[in-house]
């Protein structure tokens, strides 16, 4: 009994330290976030968004992103959705390139000439995003799963999550499957569930301070692809897509917090 | 080259003003390789001031790490709605930027 | 037109384009020291007194180097001045902030640091120093975030 004390007393200090270090981290993830270079996308993004370009020299303003033509705020929260005239069901990325092709008339090797921008090289995409996410912040997530493409997106996104393939035999749950699973000093948020898809998908797109660069959810899925050694996903492929409507289905009712800060 | 934006907001908090100033600056330490592997030159923001309707309150001298697009929170003793706040900077290259707000 | 006066010109038109180029101040041998104690040598302090109305809010733990977000507030009466040095970064001295009547002797500013190390905080007042120092973390992190 005395030995299961003393053992259970030495592993006290050891949970206590845990918690101390998950509380420190914390508080960096906070403090980072007040005051975020991510406004300064924001502000470029929408000049971006206001600037007239390729052959037909007209701005994005037009832009359909589900809630109607011009509609920016809160079209972020309602996404991915099917759109109409495209037939398809379709995340953030894929519509502005939808809109750059459509409304300015620019080829589609122009608009996906830098989707994943460096420190030397800054990418349009993630400014536009940037933008686009920001005037939905505070707006409640309200994905729709409404039209029969958005029905087989979402249980496609749902399949691809616990499809386990690649060299390593990874799927997304392999990681984000679980709970109280870490990488390193990275806790791993289980999206498959409400209360960790909401943590997760309410913060990206982010800027990453490691980078110093705004990541978009498409870059985020690519890397996640990269780090379980699958093959690159296309951007905006049907299977990104899925998997983006899944874990925002899955992120339902909370509310957007506009782009995050992460290390 | 243009600098980058800027941003700032001033906001009464009781007794002060709260100031915080988003600026866009790569604050290289001249030790990053660039994609070509050629060393990027040092090139950071040296000085900063901060003024309150005209009048220099704060004047700061920063190195090469402070983190790249550094964002800077000062705090002026009391002021009013209205009050012009100016915050500036200088880099070793010799180019500016500066931006302007009232404080709300 | 006579050189001399194209150069005058030159010099009067460069001082109106960028008037703060030419009075701004940097303290160059300070801040290319390459220690704490040599960096505070150079800038002229001496005997810093340890103080507990230095306050340096900031994690323990960073997640990443490249920012390390510091809030520093002076609470000694009369404080006209704050330095902000990392000890083990190569150059330590990383911030001189100077306080007018208007201002509160407050800042919070992110930081890069190349390793854990000890931030260094310094209040001038009275023509006396006071410090205090606290020792951030720094992390590699995992795969995502």
């Amino acid at each position: 009994m005395i030995r299961f004390a003393i053992l259970a007393a030495s592993l006290l200090p050891l949970s206590l330290a845990a918690q101390d270090t998950k509380k420190e981290i914390e508080r960096y993830q906070q403090m980072i976030g007040e005051g975020s270079p991510a406004e300064l996308w924001e502000m470029e993004g929408e000049a971006l968004w206001k600037k007239p370009q390729g052959p037909k020299n007209v701005s994005l303003e037009k832009c359909d992103l589900g809630l109607g033509a011009g509609k920016v705020a809160g079209a972020y929260a309602q996404l991915p959705r099917w759109f109409k005239d495209t037939d398809k069901v379709q995340d953030l990325e894929s519509r502005l390139l939808t809109c750059m092709t459509a409304l300015q008339g620019r080829s589609l090797k122009d608009a996906t000439a830098r989707l994943f921008g460096s420190t030397d090289r800054p990418s349009e995409m993630e400014y536009l995003v940037a933008y686009v996410v920001g005037q939905s912040r505070g707006h409640k997530m309200a994905v729709p799963v409404r039209h029969p493409k958005e029905k087989i997106s979402y249980e496609l996104g749902k399949k691809i999550f616990f499809y386990r393939a690649g060299n390593w035999d990874f799927s997304c749950a392999s990681c984000h499957g679980e709970a109280d699973k870490r990488i390193r000093m990275q806790d791993l948020p289980v999206l498959s569930a409400p209360a960790g898809a909401q943590k997760a998908y309410t913060s990206w797109p982010a800027y990453r301070v490691s980078t110093s660069q705004l990541k978009t959810m498409q870059w985020r899925l690519n890397d996640c692809y990269r780090q379980m050694r699958f093959p690159e996903p296309d951007f905006a492929s049907e299977v990104t897509i899925a998997l983006t409507h899944y874990i925002a289905v899955t992120a339902n009712g909370a509310p957007y917090r506009g782009p995050g800060t992460k290390r | 080259m243009a600098a980058g934006p800027m941003k700032m907001r001033a906001t009464l908090a009781g007794s002060y003003t709260d100031v915080r100033v988003l600026m866009t600056h790569p604050m290289e330490t001249g030790q990053r390789k660039d994609a070509e592997g050629k060393l990027v030159p040092l090139h950071f923001i040296q000085n900063l001031t901060v003024k309150v309707n005209g009048r220099t309150v704060i004047e700061g001298q920063t190195s090469q790490a402070v983190s790249r697009n550094p964002v800077f929170s000062f705090r002026l003793r009391g002021g009013a709605k209205g009050d012009k706040i100016e915050v500036s900077w200088l880099d070793n290259q010799g180019e500016t930027n500066s931006t302007e707000t009232a404080v709300a | 037109m006579n050189p001399l006066r194209r150069a005058l010109l030159g010099v009067a038109a460069a001082l109106l384009l960028k008037p703060f180029a030419a009075l701004a101040a940097w303290h160059k041998e300070a801040f290319g020291a390459k220690s704490a104690p040599d960096a505070l040598k150079s800038l002229g302090v001496a005997n810093a007194a340890p103080s507990q109305d230095v306050v340096i809010e900031a994690p323990q733990i960073a997640e990443n180097g490249a920012v390390v977000p510091v809030e520093i507030t002076s609470n000694v009466k009369g404080t006209t001045s704050i330095l902000v040095l990392i000890d083990k970064n190569p150059f330590p001295l990383v911030g001189k902030f100077d306080f007018a009547e208007g201002a509160l002797p407050f800042i919070k500013v992110n930081l890069k640091m190349g390793e854990t190390s000890d931030v260094r905080v310094l209040a001038e007042a009275g023509g006396k120093h006071y410090f205090a120092t606290r020792e951030i973390k720094v992390t590699i992190g995992g795969c995502g975030g």
